[in-house]
């Protein structure tokens, strides 16, 4: 991935560049010297020479440019001039300065580090519990939070429709440091496939079935028939009992936390449609975008979440 | 050559007025035209296909370019937040650039992989439902409109023509990739893959 920024120019277009570049500048010199010329002075009559354009009656006069006019445009070449000198602009000529932008970049970028690394490194040493607690590391592993996670999961860590809440104490692929690590490191897909086949009557069975686990309003007797269903469907990820697998990021059943619950809709509906059409939760690897320090600094964010009422 | 003559022949003014506009073209835009730098792909980059090509082209009708830039600049307060600067390279397939000048919205040239589908979906029928706070327009009839697929090819093969690498079997099975698909999905195809190519250069 090297040399993103290109290969230097050829020589004739380097060549090209340069002649261009100075002749431009050569040529508006030229322009303002052979134009020069002085102010007339009027004859014995009074009379001045004019350009001869007259429009009633009214005459131009023939006059020199104003010397603070003049004056600021050589100024302006020689800034054009100590420019060229200084900053690359001239062909593949990288100017006195060895200035560049990538360089500029770099520069940034390394104080930044030299300046931010050690404050990083020393969070990365304190395991995640521990961590949790310092409020000053939490205050800064907010903002790298902010920045990054709550356009899904809110500003709040509160989620919403379809994005887990964080402050809860469910979990979907589990709530220790080393789960969380693995979610914000390798990210998440979870899958809940469509039972479209089983036949509406068997996922209205298995809703009233779903339903009764966490003692929402349920029809007993569907529910009793959905019971067979469920175990020959579904427990293999939910479990016989329906409380989930945080290996496969199966959620449980038997609580109060329904992560697809759009507003204003039942729980019914909601089960229904995630039956007839199942569901796909993406969470994208963190990693590549914030680096592993920062991982680690949200993580212990995460953790922390549940120390808060 | 005294001003007057130049000033009593409108052609040769005229002609004296593009010499003296070409200069800066002359010198900064031309020598681009023969850098490999600006004229090669980076490696791995690849045509849209044609459902992300539909979602480009959606893109632009929804006037997105208008608050979104694609320009990730070389200072470290746009790296750290968007990922690795745009280079050229990248860029050699894009017929017309869609780099935006506003930024009311954040900058989306390294937007793909960074939210999921669902997010993204999510999103554009009401922006507000996953972001509070946001001022982004509504885009619910992305999800009534779907494809039909129609001018694709044309669109293919002008780009080809534009030296977009695209092969006769792309362009044959165009329309048929794209017929009945909502807009949406071909907006987020699109939205999805921008900026991946140099994924991991950061």
């Amino acid at each position: 991935m090297n040399n993103l920024w290109g290969d230097s120019l050829s020589s004739f277009w380097s060549a090209w560049i340069i002649v261009v570049t100075l002749g431009t500048i050569a040529l508006s010199v030229w322009i303002l010297l052979s134009n020069r010329r002085t102010d007339k002075t009027p004859d014995a009559d009074g009379n001045i020479e004019t350009t001869g354009h007259a429009a009633d009656g009214i005459e131009e006069y023939d006059n020199a440019l104003p010397q603070w006019w003049f004056k600021l445009f050589i100024l302006t070449v020689i800034f054009a001039l100590g420019y060229l000198v200084l900053y690359p602009g001239l062909g593949n000529y990288a100017g006195i300065l060895g200035w560049s932008q990538e360089g500029q970049w770099e520069e940034e970028v390394a104080n930044a580090e030299e300046r931010f690394t050690p404050i990083f490194a020393q969070y990365q040493e304190i395991p995640i519990p521990e961590l949790a607690k310092d409020a000053e590391a939490m205050r800064v592993a907010e903002r790298v939070f902010l920045n990054n996670c709550a356009v899904c999961h809110g500003s709040n860590a509160q989620g919403g429709y379809g994005f887990p809440n964080l402050t809860d104490d469910d979990w979907l692929y589990g709530g220790e440091p080393e789960n969380i690590m693995t979610t914000l490191n390798n990210g998440r897909n979870g899958l809940m496939p469509a039972w479209q086949q089983l036949g509406e009557n068997n996922i209205e069975n298995l809703t009233q079935y779903v339903l009764s686990m966490s003692g929402e309003e349920h029809d007993a007797d569907r529910a009793a028939s959905g019971e067979s269903t469920f175990l020959a469907a579904c427990a293999a990820c939910h479990t016989p009992s329906g409380t989930g697998n945080t290996a496969l990021g199966a959620p449980n059943l038997t609580d109060d936390v329904w992560l697809y619950l759009a507003p204003g809709q039942s729980v019914a509906d909601s089960v229904r449609q995630t039956l007839r059409n199942g569901r796909n939760g993406h969470m994208p690897a963190q990693a590549a975008y914030i680096g592993e320090e920062r991982v680690h600094l949200v993580a212990a964010y995460v953790y922390s979440l549940r120390f808060n009422d | 050559m005294k001003h007057e003559i130049v000033e009593k022949n409108v052609g040769l003014l005229a002609v004296l007025i593009l010499v003296a506009i070409s200069f800066g073209g002359l010198a900064e835009v031309v020598p681009l035209f023969f850098q490999k730098q600006t004229t090669e792909p980076v490696e791995g980059l690849k045509p849209l296909t044609a459902l992300e090509l539909e979602g480009r082209d959606i893109y632009r009708r929804e006037g997105c370019v208008g608050c979104h830039s694609q320009m990730v600049r070389p200072f470290r307060a746009e790296t750290e937040r968007y990922g690795h600067y745009n280079v050229a390279g990248e860029q050699v397939y894009e017929h017309n650039f869609l780099w935006g000048s506003k930024r009311t919205g954040p900058d989306l040239a390294r937007v793909g992989g960074r939210y999921s589908d669902d997010w993204h979906r999510a999103h554009l029928y009401n922006p507000r439902d996953v972001v509070p706070e946001s001022v982004m327009p509504e885009y619910p009839w992305l999800f009534e409109n779907t494809l039909d697929g129609e001018s694709t090819p044309a669109k293919m093969r002008t780009l080809r023509q534009l030296g977009v690498p695209y092969t006769d079997e792309d362009i044959a099975t165009a329309t048929e990739d794209v017929r009945g698909t909502q807009e949406i999905t071909a907006l987020v195809a699109y939205l999805q893959q921008l900026g991946t190519v140099l994924e991991g250069t950061r």
